[in-house]
């Protein structure tokens, strides 16, 4: 039916098959009318971002934020990257990006390892208890955060690591076992029975098995993974906020401080430009997954 | 491994037969709890058991203990650190009538209500818009959703510059000729809450509308064509026959919407810092984290946060009951 180009020029003939449709039928016009409508209030603010971040302070102030700069400047791009102060720092957004990407790296690796593998394990070496921790975790990721903060403050502070990069990257694979345990876990009991049994009887021990097996066969999961985990991390606040100290902040939280700081006058397309700077991440991620991104929140959340 | 795996096949099968009892038939049993009575239980399955530490972990200390552990210290009156010092329920009468508590309280349910109503209503209609066979689903989708892959902290910031009065929308109506007109929600404690909505809409219900539109896609096409013959108008199939069938959608959305609303806490920082007029936007998220880091009363935060367990065990346990409870005993 979507094809509605169907020709109309022998109407006189006796008619078969569905009705044809016109493309401008005044259904139409309804439906691509409110989809485009709602599309643009979408757009809106991602238009408004680039177009006040090229803009200058004088433009800015005169002009309206929908409207295209009159003059491109990239000078608040530079000064987002290198020069925005958040209190006595004046380094930029760079060092936040920078850190950022060394919380994200560790963090992305390590989290998807250890529930990849736990997931293999609740699938296919089910051992006494396991389902019992498969539901707490489960149901754990429901707790809200803040209820368990202050403990991990102590458990951090115990192992010598709070306030540390690897501090977070911890939290970050503890707190992302819940959602990528249960992708792996569903993803891998789809995988027929019939090839673990095949490698077993074959000889392959549990490593071998996930190593041979498992993983070169399931690589779109791996890929939902990493689209989750990136985007995720890249855009925590709190545990960035709670775990780091301030020299070690991510990028969120550097943002933040500098558009939220009180001292100054405030230099909107600087802050434009540091937010989009900050978005850029997981917009290009995004953006390059397409359809995987869809599947990865879809299989995260339905079957959760 | 290597080499032929069926020859492979066949000599352990030899091999194993004369090995031991178990063999290669027992690997095949490996599944499931079928070798529990022998002994070395422990050592069975070593190596998934290994692999599965860090889960026993999280869950054991992290999860459960660290739950426990906040809610016995919420009884005591620990301040700058955690203390065993007994103090009953004062922490929770203090919590309760301290007026920012309460603001925190009332703005999440205002909050939370419209947004629930909101996110899934234009969610599920904007998935029943895409249902209809239209070209560019893809753009349209592609755009509805990037919003979601963003963080909290860049929506609030674009929202607050969006919503600056001087600049934003206001400014620009203004400067139309329509000198009067008044749109500045984030400055105004009784409109701030709708600015935080419309910021949280933009960001949520592409998301919502992905969910729906696959419980949408998942509807047999056999029903449309049974309602078709029996001349059921579309939107009366849709309100009559699809939104029932669709509730365990709707109920996984609820849940999922509902324990994010209850966490919120970025999209406030970023937008209004809990203001205007010092707590008019507060949630309890905020006061969790003012009182835990920055007021060093560990007592009150460890009390606020129990509240908010409580409250998402309020949405979690009907949910548990109505998904899993019905199909485990019947």
């Amino acid at each position: 039916m979507a094809d509605t180009a169907l020709p109309m020029t022998k109407s006189a003939v006796v008619p078969s098959g569905t009705k044809p449709r016109r493309i401008l039928s005044g259904r139409n016009i309804m439906l691509y009318g409110i989809l485009i409508v709602v599309c643009l209030y979408y757009i809106l603010p991602l238009w408004v971002m680039v177009m006040t971040s090229v803009k200058g302070m004088p433009e800015v102030r005169l002009g309206n934020i929908f409207a295209p700069p009159v003059e491109i400047t990239f000078q608040p791009w530079v000064k987002a990257w290198s020069e925005a102060c958040t209190g006595l720092n004046c380094d930029g957004l760079s060092r936040g990006f920078w850190n950022s990407v060394q919380i994200l790296i560790p963090s992305v690796i390590l989290s998807i390892v250890v529930a990849s593998v736990n997931g293999y394990a609740l699938v296919n070496w089910r051992f006494k208890g396991s389902d019992v921790f498969f539901t707490i975790l489960i149901f754990g990721s429901f707790i809200p955060y803040q209820v368990m903060l202050y403990p991990i403050v102590i458990l951090l502070r115990e192992m010598g690591i709070y306030g540390t990069l690897w501090g977070l990257v911890l939290v970050h694979t503890i707190f992302g076992m819940p959602i990528l345990t249960l992708l792996f876990r569903n993803y891998f009991s789809s995988i027929p029975e019939e090839l673990f049994k095949a490698a077993r009887v074959d000889g392959a021990g549990f490593w071998g098995i996930y190593f041979r097996i498992m993983l070169p066969m399931s690589l779109p999961i791996f890929v939902v993974a990493l689209i989750l985990q990136v985007t995720g991390i890249w855009n925590d606040f709190l545990f960035g906020v709670v775990y780091t100290k301030p020299e070690l902040y991510p990028m969120t939280v550097q943002l933040n401080n500098i558009v939220n700081s009180v001292q100054g006058v405030k230099e909107y397309n600087v802050n434009m430009a540091a937010t989009l700077l900050t978005g850029l991440v997981p917009l290009v991620v995004y953006f390059i997954s397409g359809k995987l991104f869809v599947r990865g929140i879809a299989a995260g959340a339905v079957k959760g | 491994m290597g080499g032929d795996p069926e020859n492979r096949t066949l000599k352990l099968l030899k091999v194993g037969a004369a090995r031991d009892l178990g063999g290669p038939f027992s690997a095949l049993y490996s599944r499931g709890e079928r070798m529990s009575g022998q002994p070395k239980r422990l050592l069975r399955n070593l190596n998934a058991k290994i692999a599965a530490i860090p889960m026993v972990l999280t869950t054991l200390v992290v999860f459960v203990g660290g739950t426990i552990w906040t809610v016995v210290y919420s009884f005591t009156d620990s301040k700058l650190l955690p203390r065993l010092r007994w103090v009953g329920f004062d922490q929770y009468e203090r919590l309760w009538s301290n007026s920012r508590w309460m603001v925190s309280i009332e703005n999440l349910m205002f909050f939370g209500v419209l947004s629930l109503v909101f996110t899934i209503s234009v969610g599920f209609l904007l998935a029943v818009l895409m249902d209809q066979k239209i070209r560019y689903e893809d753009t349209f989708r592609t755009i509805m959703l990037y919003p979601f892959a963003l963080s909290f902290i860049v929506t609030g910031l674009v929202w607050q510059w969006i919503l600056n009065p001087q600049f934003g929308i206001e400014g620009i109506v203004r400067g139309w000729g329509w000198e009067s007109f008044s749109f500045d929600p984030l400055n105004n404690p009784q409109t701030v809450l709708y600015g935080l909505l419309i910021a949280g809409l933009w960001q949520g219900t592409g998301f919502v509308m992905c969910l729906m539109l696959a419980g949408l896609r998942g509807i047999d096409e056999d029903i449309w064509k049974a309602a078709r013959v029996d001349g059921i108008a579309t939107w009366k199939t849709y309100l009559v026959v699809i939104v029932p069938m669709m509730r365990p959608v709707f109920i996984t959305t609820l849940v999922i919407v509902a324990a994010g609303i209850i966490k919120l806490y970025d999209l406030v920082v970023a937008q209004t810092s809990g203001g205007p007029g010092g707590n008019a936007s507060q949630v309890p998220a905020m006061y969790v984290y003012d009182y835990m880091f920055q007021a060093q009363n560990l007592g009150q935060g460890f009390a606020a946060s129990t509240m908010m367990l409580l409250s998402v065990l309020i949405v979690l346990i009907p949910w548990a009951y109505l998904e899993f409870g019905g199909k485990k005993h019947g």
